[in-house]
């Protein structure tokens, strides 16, 4: 047993969890409080990347483009909500489902536009570039910053929900949004703040992901999916489930690309394990999903309150 | 019965009104990938295809030429509907173009039943070279095994004991890896399939951990498109830069590179690959694409975009020499069998197979003049080289 190499797919499979968890917080919030399915939200993820982009080639400055990225998807998002959620949360289901596939294109050909096909490369300042050595243990440094970026927020996220008015007001909505509107709280602007603020979280992703994959249209696209996965294995409008179960899939997602081809291996000829391997792995998040579907739909840990 | 009359006449002189339509051109179809991430690759190879029509008047010997880009959005079902389309609605005459293995074997059937042409720009899956090979298939590019069958062997000769292995979970991808293993005479520590469509794989955080540990002396990689600046990154930022040497295919390439540039990944410069052509070949055709290419552009061309000229130059040829003849199949396969077009990579020819018998260079990473990071030819590996799966080919 290789205990650097654990540890690495360790480290690895908590930083792909976080970054899955940045996303899916703000869709389980907006899931879960508002009911409105938003398939959108992954647009957030890459506008977030394309504007940290812009301004990290503009000034030079890697914290400058996070911090007013920030900035600029949180008002993307209010506005979203200003000019479009905000008419639709009585609707349909189905309707949320339209409308967000719509603004997908949108979003995606808005930055065709913008910023042409080819992606965004983010340069990285080089002590970011470069690796942390412990022992015999190497680890790339960016992705440390990602894991702490991600453990703060997530810090931040639980001191807001759990120990303020505001988190309160969200936590109640999520259980029972007639009775909070009932007591007389300003649901509008409830709303208004938790849909901005889970944009900007999804933009944070964003922009701590592109620097390794680079900056592309659609990139939110492929990874909304599995951000649904976690809102649904985690209870849908439970921050803490949405941490747990992102966690769980960063990890069975990690640990599986790693392990799997070997432990297939022992059963099958090498030629078939080696193909077969990547699929599974591709599929185990889902068969977890159906599972959890099957024994306990509301999900793991689903928010208090709710049945 | 005057009625009668002058509607025979209208049918009459539609017929031969289409009639000379149809004779006063060539019809081109060309499937590529416009659309995802992956639509650099088709606007380079689009990028190229006019620049061949602009540098041949957009006549091929007294037709005019008409061109139907097509996207297959990476999608072998989608790019399989669009050559239907090519193929049924838009009667062309060639079809050409194909990045991905996968969408070209689920396309060929529409266009090879239909008794068309059809030119492969790039994808160069084995079944089509060996089991699957048709009279009316050509390949202006390679078939999928030779790129890295060179890279093997010149790992051997330069006296790499073991590598470890990283390729995407498709078609390519499988022929990539075994191209490798089939001249690599050293030790295989392991190989990672990834991932691979519209939705890919980019973190490759778990392969580079496990590539590492595996104790190989280097690394191959086949990671075209944006997957490949992607790769390089990480295996910078995992350190393995000076550790595992890194060697590639169809991933380093003039789409990756203003991108690693741009980032400032200088552990990219002096890495090697191997490849059929390179930007700084030197000889009339090559320098003319080239040289307008940079002019119009303002960037080098990719492989891709110089397959994709070669496969109007090649399709020229063949019109031209059966001197605008489109209904003569035979003759046009003749003709394209003689492969009498100055490619941009230097003259080849075709084997039984119709895949080109070639040359492979070894490539390196270097600065040019003007400070623009591209690729230079260091030597040849493989002198016209025809490609493993040709005695699989009943032709």
């Amino acid at each position: 047993m290789d205990w650097n190499l654990l540890i690495s797919q360790l480290m690895n499979g908590l930083q792909l969890g976080l970054l899955l968890f940045l996303l899916a917080s703000g869709l389980t919030l907006i899931f879960g409080i508002m009911d409105f399915i938003n398939l959108s939200h992954g647009s957030f993820y890459m506008i977030g990347a394309y504007f940290c982009g812009t301004i990290v080639a503009y000034t030079g400055s890697f914290l400058l483009g996070v911090l007013l990225g920030l900035a600029g998807v949180f008002v993307v998002g209010a506005l979203v909500e200003w000019f479009i959620a905000r008419k639709l949360y009585r609707a349909d289901h189905l309707d949320h489902v339209l409308v967000t596939f719509g603004l997908i294109l949108i979003f995606d050909t808005l930055v065709h536009i913008l910023w042409g096909a080819s992606g965004m490369a983010i340069p990285l300042p080089d002590v970011l570039n470069g690796q942390i050595i412990l022992g015999n243990l190497v680890l790339p440094t960016y992705r440390l910053l990602i894991i702490f970026a991600g453990l703060m927020v997530a810090a931040i996220l639980y001191l807001l929900v759990s120990k303020t008015r505001l988190g309160m007001l969200i936590r109640a909505g999520a259980s029972n949004r007639t009775m909070v509107e009932a007591l007389g709280i300003n649901i509008n602007r409830l709303f208004l703040i938790v849909f901005a603020l889970g944009a900007a979280m999804a933009g944070l992703a964003g922009m701590l992901i592109a620097p390794i994959t680079e900056a592309s249209i659609g990139m939110g696209n492929d990874i909304i999916i599995v951000a649904f996965v976690v809102v649904i294995i985690g209870g849908i409008g439970s921050v803490k489930g949405a941490f747990y179960a992102a966690m769980m899939l960063g990890l069975i997602d990690t640990l599986s690309r790693s392990y799997l081809d070997v432990l297939l291996g022992l059963t099958m000829p090498v030629e078939y394990a080696e193909t077969a391997a990547p699929a599974l792995s591709a599929m185990l998040i889902y068969i977890l999903m159906a599972a959890v579907l099957a024994f306990r739909p509301q999900g793991l840990f689903p928010p208090a309150g709710m049945k | 019965m005057l009625v009668k009359l002058i509607r025979t006449t209208i049918i009459a002189s539609a017929i031969i009104v289409t009639g000379m339509a149809q004779a006063a051109s060539v019809k081109i179809g060309f499937v590529t990938t416009l659309t995802t991430p992956a639509g650099v690759i088709g606007e380079d190879m689009k990028n190229s295809v006019e620049l061949a029509l602009q540098h041949i008047g957009n006549k091929m010997g007294n037709l005019d030429v008409e061109l139907i880009m097509e996207d297959d959005g990476f999608k072998p079902d989608v790019g399989k509907q669009k050559t239907d389309k090519l193929v049924k609605q838009d009667d062309v005459d060639f079809v050409a173009g194909y990045i991905w293995s996968h969408v070209l074997l689920a396309s060929a059937r529409s266009v090879l039943d239909a008794d068309k042409f059809l030119i492969s720009a790039n994808a160069g899956p084995s079944q089509m070279a060996g089991s699957r090979c048709h009279k009316n298939f050509f390949s202006t590019s390679w078939q999928n095994d030779q790129t890295p069958m060179a890279m093997g062997e010149y790992l051997n000769q330069i006296g790499v004991k073991s590598i470890y292995i990283m390729s995407p979970n498709y078609a390519a991808g499988k022929d990539m890896a075994n191209g490798v293993e089939n001249t690599f005479k050293g030790e295989v520590k392991g190989k990672d399939l990834t991932k691979w469509g519209a939705d890919a794989q980019l973190d490759f955080s778990a392969e580079l951990a496990k590539a590492k540990a595996s104790g190989a002396e280097a690394i191959f990689v086949f990671y075209p498109g944006k997957a490949g600046g992607a790769f390089i990154k990480q295996y910078q930022q995992a350190g393995l830069q000076g550790v595992m040497p890194l060697y590639t295919v169809f991933t380093v390439d003039s789409i990756a590179l203003p991108k690693l540039q741009a980032a400032g990944l200088t552990g990219v410069l002096g890495s090697k690959n191997t490849q059929e052509w390179s930007p700084d070949m030197d000889n009339a055709a090559n320098k003319r694409f080239v040289g307008d290419y940079l002019k119009k552009y303002g960037k080098y061309p990719s492989f891709y975009g110089a397959q994709a000229y070669d496969s109007i130059m090649l399709i020229k040829s063949a019109v031209e020499a059966t001197a605008g003849n489109l209904k003569d199949k035979d003759a046009l396969r003749k003709a394209l069998m003689a492969a009498d077009f100055d490619s941009v990579r230097g003259r080849y020819t075709y084997g039984n197979n119709h895949m080109p018998i070639q040359n492979f260079y070894l490539r390196e990473v270097v600065e040019d003049s003007e400070g623009r990071w591209t690729t230079k030819i260091v030597s040849t590996v493989y002198k016209n080289h025809q490609d493993p799966h040709a005695k699989d080919c009943k032709m």
